[in-house]
């Protein structure tokens, strides 16, 4: 497998399917680990760095399920490509732009990603589509379990796994889950379910920055505390009360939308289906506004136009970095907008 | 030289931007101002890491624990406060009374772990103080052009590593 073969397809957490995937996108867990022998990554040296980074990529690459997985050497590949990889959420924003040895493992169907030298030694992250919490913990566990029989992971009796941040002490997970909500949004309960989660040290935030104003009414639910719990406790909150309770409002309220205003609901997605048809120019942020009322009307029988697994493919392939490797060139902001919209339009006719 | 905030003609030009739409123009305003016009958006939320670090450094100050440096890695805690990540797995011990209170706040008062142990707990703990404090000295033998003890503490690596 080779970087460009990801291209192909639009990766398991973008297949639109799996539990409550009518409201939850994908979901996510990452645990958070570090070398026992080695300093963290802000005083390790640069020849330090780089044999963190060829003993993890070794051991990584050896496990029962990283032998098929596609290494990447982040050092060594374009900015472009590093965009790529943040698109398809394998690697962060922080990862992407950081400097010296490091780099990623993905899995040939890409649910599962291993950050190595990012804030920490290693980050086992696993992704998939749909809520599908409990076959994700099984998955970054058994990789944990497969990568410890061979290192040392800095731990303490006492404060769990150690890692760079206080914050990821503990267990050093972080459960999100990634949820579209734009019946919630137009409703403007958004803000009572966004406090709601604050309430129980849950962070929500936009997919794409900070605050509750998300593109594409796309939020991600994530914990903040990882000391204290089990990490099937943390995982059971998501599952068992928080993700269910969200679901369930955004159900009630895409409901009501209907009942309330059809015509109203109604015109919103089939004026973007109008948009994306026709425009000539458009930026990758009106392309995500867009997609939402029409995702909202596939999964609400409203809208026939296509589904979702070409919704999906919009979604991915239209970001800045997806679009600049179907052209083959570089393109600047300008140029993108009319590519974006050819491309769309060729997808739509 | 500084330039006044062109909408307010008040405080100083911060925010300093180039439109290409309709035509191309440059401006200069404060942060007030960018922020009404829409240009920056100002940050409501604070991170949590923010919070945190100005917890860390209020707690710091009162504590005198600025000059505090850890033994294996040698980040002061004044690094730490000012950019939120600890230098090696020591530093958890080394800087244990200046953490408790951070880590409980971080963690809603919890102090203990209670999750996954990794099947060789008791190896890793004694390997990962061991080690690190062997690599530190192997350094400094090297840097001081002691090969005769370098080359006795990397035998210790050795023999701690294949264990």
């Amino acid at each position: 497998m080779i970087l460009d073969d990801l291209r192909k397809t639009t990766g398991e957490w973008l297949r639109g399917d799996g539990p409550m995937s009518d409201v939850v996108v994908s979901s996510r867990i990452r645990l958070a680990r570090n070398l026992a022998e080695h300093p963290f990554l802000t005083t390790a040296s640069e020849s330090e760095r780089t044999e963190i980074y060829r003993r993890l990529a070794a051991e990584a690459t050896s496990t029962p399920t990283g032998a098929d997985a596609l290494l990447v050497d982040l050092d060594e590949i374009d900015s472009v490509d590093r965009a790529m990889l943040v698109e398809r959420h394998l690697i962060s924003r922080q990862h992407a732009a950081g400097e010296g040895s490091r780099g990623v493992t993905v899995s040939p169907d890409e649910t599962q990603a291993l950050m190595i030298n990012e804030e920490d030694h290693l980050r086992i992250q696993a992704l998939r589509s749909g809520m599908q919490l409990e076959a994700l913990w099984t998955d970054v566990s058994a990789v944990d379990d497969a990568l410890a029989k061979n290192l040392a992971f800095a731990f303490d009796r006492q404060l769990g796994y150690l890692t760079a941040c206080p914050t990821n002490v503990g267990t050093g997970i972080r459960v999100s889950v990634m949820l579209h909500l734009p019946a919630l949004r137009l409703t403007k309960d958004i803000e009572r379910v966004a406090r709601a989660a604050r309430d129980m040290r849950l962070a929500v935030r936009g997919l794409h920055g900070e605050g509750t104003e998300a593109i594409g009414d796309l939020y991600q639910v994530s914990n903040q505390t990882t000391l204290g719990k089990t990490e099937e406790a943390i995982i059971k909150t998501f599952s068992d009360s928080i993700i269910p309770k969200i679901v369930e409002y955004e159900r009630t309220a895409r409901e009501s939308l209907a009942k309330k205003d059809a015509a109203r609901l109604d015109d919103k997605i089939w004026r973007a289906y109008g948009l994306l048809r026709h425009a000539r120019k458009i930026s990758s942020s009106e392309t995500q506004a867009l997609l939402s009322p029409i995702r909202l009307g596939i999964h609400m029988q409203r809208f026939d136009k296509f589904d979702l697994s070409l919704l999906n493919e919009l979604f991915l392939n239209t970001q800045p970095a997806h679009l600049q490797k179907f052209s083959g060139k570089q393109l600047d902001e300008k140029e993108r907008r009319i590519v974006r919209a050819d491309y769309i339009r060729n997808k739509l006719a | 030289m500084s330039i006044l905030c062109q909408r307010c003609q008040e405080s100083k030009a911060t925010v300093h931007i180039t439109d290409t739409v309709p035509e191309k123009r440059e401006r200069h305003l404060c942060e007030d101002c960018a922020a009404k016009e829409g240009v920056i958006v100002k940050q409501k939320y604070h991170t949590t890491n923010e919070i945190l670090q100005q917890f860390i450094k209020h707690k710091a100050e009162a504590s005198g624990s600025d000059d505090l440096a850890c033994p294996q890695c040698g980040l002061t805690f004044r690094e730490f406060q000012l950019h939120g990540q600890l230098g090696c797995p020591h530093d958890y011990v080394a800087f244990a009374k200046q953490l408790s209170p951070l880590i409980e706040r971080a963690h809603e008062g919890a102090t203990h772990h209670v999750g996954k142990v990794p099947a060789t707990a008791d190896v890793t703990v004694r390997r990962q103080t061991g080690l690190l404090r062997l690599r530190k000295e192997l350094q400094e033998a090297v840097e001081s052009e002691d090969y005769e003890v370098a080359a006795k503490v990397r035998d210790e690596i050795q023999n701690l590593e294949s264990k």
